[in-house]
């Protein structure tokens, strides 16, 4: 399959930090690539590294067929960027940012507009309205508009929906689901673990070193033991007990309740007995599916957490 | 083309929305003519003056009625004796007061010395100045009517003395050229910094620089309509100067124009650097105003000339542009010189000029830090 960024060994440190080590990967062509990994994990920076605005201290990456330090010209005409921040001018209207960017890239809307007409539709109402003036959802499909005028070949979104409500982001996403129609490659990044399901393939990145390339629902069952999840009229209490276990390997807060693996098979009448000794009869603890979080907490070490 | 008209476009846009930079464009230029041209006006005008008059004769009262009809002075107060001066003084109502001796009148006539004193204030020693030399000047004037005194009397040489060029010392003459030298590094400068630093602060830089804009394309799509625009601002200083303080442009007005345009461009030149070493808007702000305002003013000869700073000033002031500007446009608008006398200047402006945009294209760049 062709690849659409094929990257070796990118290291990149900012004085003394280092921003990414050793990071290397595959894109192929056609498909949605997502970047899981919690805030300072280095994600925006291998971003400004693809999309050619930060050269890498050492490794090499080929975007497209491109070498990005050499090639960046020619790679900057095939390429749309959505940074994290809000790329809008915000005193200019929707359809003036449009123009704007159609012109910048040596187009028009017209010429492109089907490939946007599905995520504009959303926005026309509010076309005369300054982009200031939009719901963070709204500017979200405005910039990505605006990032698919040109009709570039690799899209690169960094966090595309952060700060968005939970309907919106759903929208985005099966928006992003129909460009893939297209066979525009896309690149995306994310800190939430829901939204990696998603994606065609993951990569979990963490304090710049990439912990683990694969599809989603690989992934997951890389989890290496039984997941349980443990429920309590007294989440904290609960919590606590289960830390100081001796048979507990992991337990975390997860949602409503607690995620825990043990060095038993499943949890016996010591645990129980154990629990009704600190004053908690009400827990019910189940088997349960490992989710994306999971495996990626499993992989940060955070089983630990247990003896801080 | 079409890349760069729609660069263009959308600057308009950006100017055209937002009132603060309306108001610096086109607010601030009106708001400095006026108030250079009035208020910071070095001319004497209605100056409040007491008399302290101990003869009371025809030939004081004349002098007084010629001093206070000269347009510069004004009577405030008749004094009744030299107890008063320090109080009215004091009290601020005078500025100065002229005291005529006794038998002043008939000293005068008999061909002798006539006792007349000016005592000003002193605490505003420019005001003092300028109120003695002027009373002085009338009245020496006076003084010497052959009707008044003695024919016989050996004659006084008296040099006249005439201003050119500015015949009435009009300080206005002074200030419209070194407000508009101002006015266009501030706008350009700053204006152009501003609005480069702004697109990095917003994070649409990123995005610029990740379409197949070519800097230069960025550069000058974002100056073109501030040089547009402060070029329509030299002509609107131009337009007020004639209609408000009747103050025309000596010198040819075509050649005024392209000399401005150059060091429009030199103005513009210097923002863009700005903005290729400033991360922020407000650390654009503070090099355009701390780096190239203040030097504007204080050292460029606008306000205080170079003749009689210390050695090292003139040499700082020899790499401020702006003091190459204030000599062309003072000599094209007040003296009417051709380029003949303006084409040193003329010269190191354009060597200016290439050098700071070459330095900008270089320093500015194509990837983040």
């Amino acid at each position: 399959m062709p690849k659409a960024i094929e990257s070796s060994g990118i290291c990149k440190s900012f004085g003394d930090t280092k921003a990414l080590n050793d990071i290397t990967f595959n894109i192929n062509e056609g498909e949605i690539f997502g970047f899981i990994g919690p805030d300072g994990a280095g994600k925006t920076t291998l971003f400004r590294i693809i999309t050619t605005l930060l050269l890498p201290d050492s490794g090499s990456m080929t975007i497209l067929g491109l070498d990005s330090t050499v090639g960046y010209k020619k790679l900057r005409e095939n390429m749309g960027y959505m940074p994290g921040r809000f790329s809008l001018y915000l005193d200019l209207t929707v359809e003036e940012n449009l123009n704007f960017y159609a012109s910048v890239f040596g187009t028009t809307v017209k010429k492109n507009f089907e490939l946007i007409s599905d995520i504009y539709s959303h926005i026309e109402p509010f076309r005369t309205r300054p982009a200031g003036k939009l719901s963070g959802g709204m500017k979200q499909k405005l910039a990505l508009s605006c990032a698919l005028i040109h009709r570039p070949r690799l899209l690169v979104l960094d966090e595309p929906t952060t700060g968005v409500d939970a309907v919106s982001r759903t929208e985005f996403w099966a928006l992003l689901r129909k460009l893939k129609q297209y066979g525009i490659t896309i690149v995306v990044s994310t800190p939430y673990m829901d939204e990696a399901m998603r994606c065609d393939r993951v990569a979990l990145i963490q304090d710049g070193q990439m912990l683990s390339i694969d599809s989603p629902q690989n992934v997951r069952d890389g989890f290496s033991r039984k997941l349980f999840s443990a429920r309590a009229g007294d989440k904290y209490r609960l919590l606590l007990a289960l830390r100081d276990y001796p048979g507990t390997l992991s337990v975390y807060p997860f949602g409503d309740s607690i995620h825990l693996t043990l060095s038993e098979e499943k949890p016996g009448r010591q645990l129980s007995e154990y629990l009704s000794e600190k004053g908690i009869n009400d827990a019910t603890i189940v088997e349960t599916e490992a989710g994306i979080e999971d495996r990626f907490l499993e992989l940060m070490g955070m089983d630990e957490i247990k003896n801080p | 083309m079409k890349r760069f008209l729609g660069f263009v476009r959308k600057e308009f846009i950006h100017i055209f929305r937002d009132t603060r930079t309306l108001v610096i464009l086109f607010g601030l230029p009106v708001v400095m003519i006026i108030l250079f041209g009035y208020v910071v006006s070095t001319d004497l005008k209605n100056a409040s003056l007491a008399f302290l008059d101990l003869s009371k004769d025809d030939v004081t009262t004349t002098l007084t009625d010629r001093i206070c009809s000269s347009g510069f002075f004004r009577k405030t107060a008749d004094l009744s004796g030299h107890q008063d001066i320090d109080r009215i003084l004091r009290s601020g109502k005078a500025k100065a007061v002229i005291v005529f001796g006794e038998n002043f009148g008939r000293e005068l006539e008999s061909g002798k010395k006539p006792r007349i004193s000016i005592i000003a204030d002193g605490s505003e020693p420019n005001i003092a100045t300028l109120v003695t030399n002027y009373a002085t000047a009338i009245i020496s004037g006076f003084t010497q009517q052959p009707t008044l005194t003695n024919q016989s009397s050996a004659p006084v040489i008296v040099p006249e003395v005439r201003m050119f060029y500015n015949p009435s010392l009009k300080s206005q003459f002074m200030f419209i050229p070194g407000v508009i030298t101002m006015i266009m590094i501030l706008i350009c400068a700053l204006m152009t910094s501003i609005t480069l630093t702004r697109e990095k602060e917003f994070g649409t830089m990123e995005v610029l620089l990740v379409s197949p804009l070519k800097p230069v394309q960025i550069i000058l799509g974002k100056v073109t309509p501030y040089f547009l625009l402060s070029f329509v601002n030299v002509v609107t200083i131009l337009v007020m100067s004639r209609l408000v303080f009747g103050m025309s442009v000596k010198g040819s007005l075509a050649l005024l124009l392209a000399e401005s345009m150059l060091y429009i461009l030199l103005s513009l030149s210097i923002g863009i650097l700005i903005s290729a070493v400033a991360k922020t808007m407000q650390q654009a702000i503070f090099i355009s105003l701390v780096g190239m305002m203040l030097p504007t003013v204080l050292l460029s000869g606008f306000i205080f000339p170079i003749e009689n700073m210390p050695e090292i000033y003139d040499w700082i002031s020899s790499v401020l542009p702006p003091r190459y500007f204030i000599v062309i446009i003072k000599n094209i608008m007040i003296k009417g010189t051709g380029f003949a006398h303006v084409w040193k200047e003329t010269l190191v402006l354009a060597f200016m000029t290439a050098a700071f945009i070459g330095l900008a294209v270089k320093k500015f760049r194509i990837r983040l830090q």
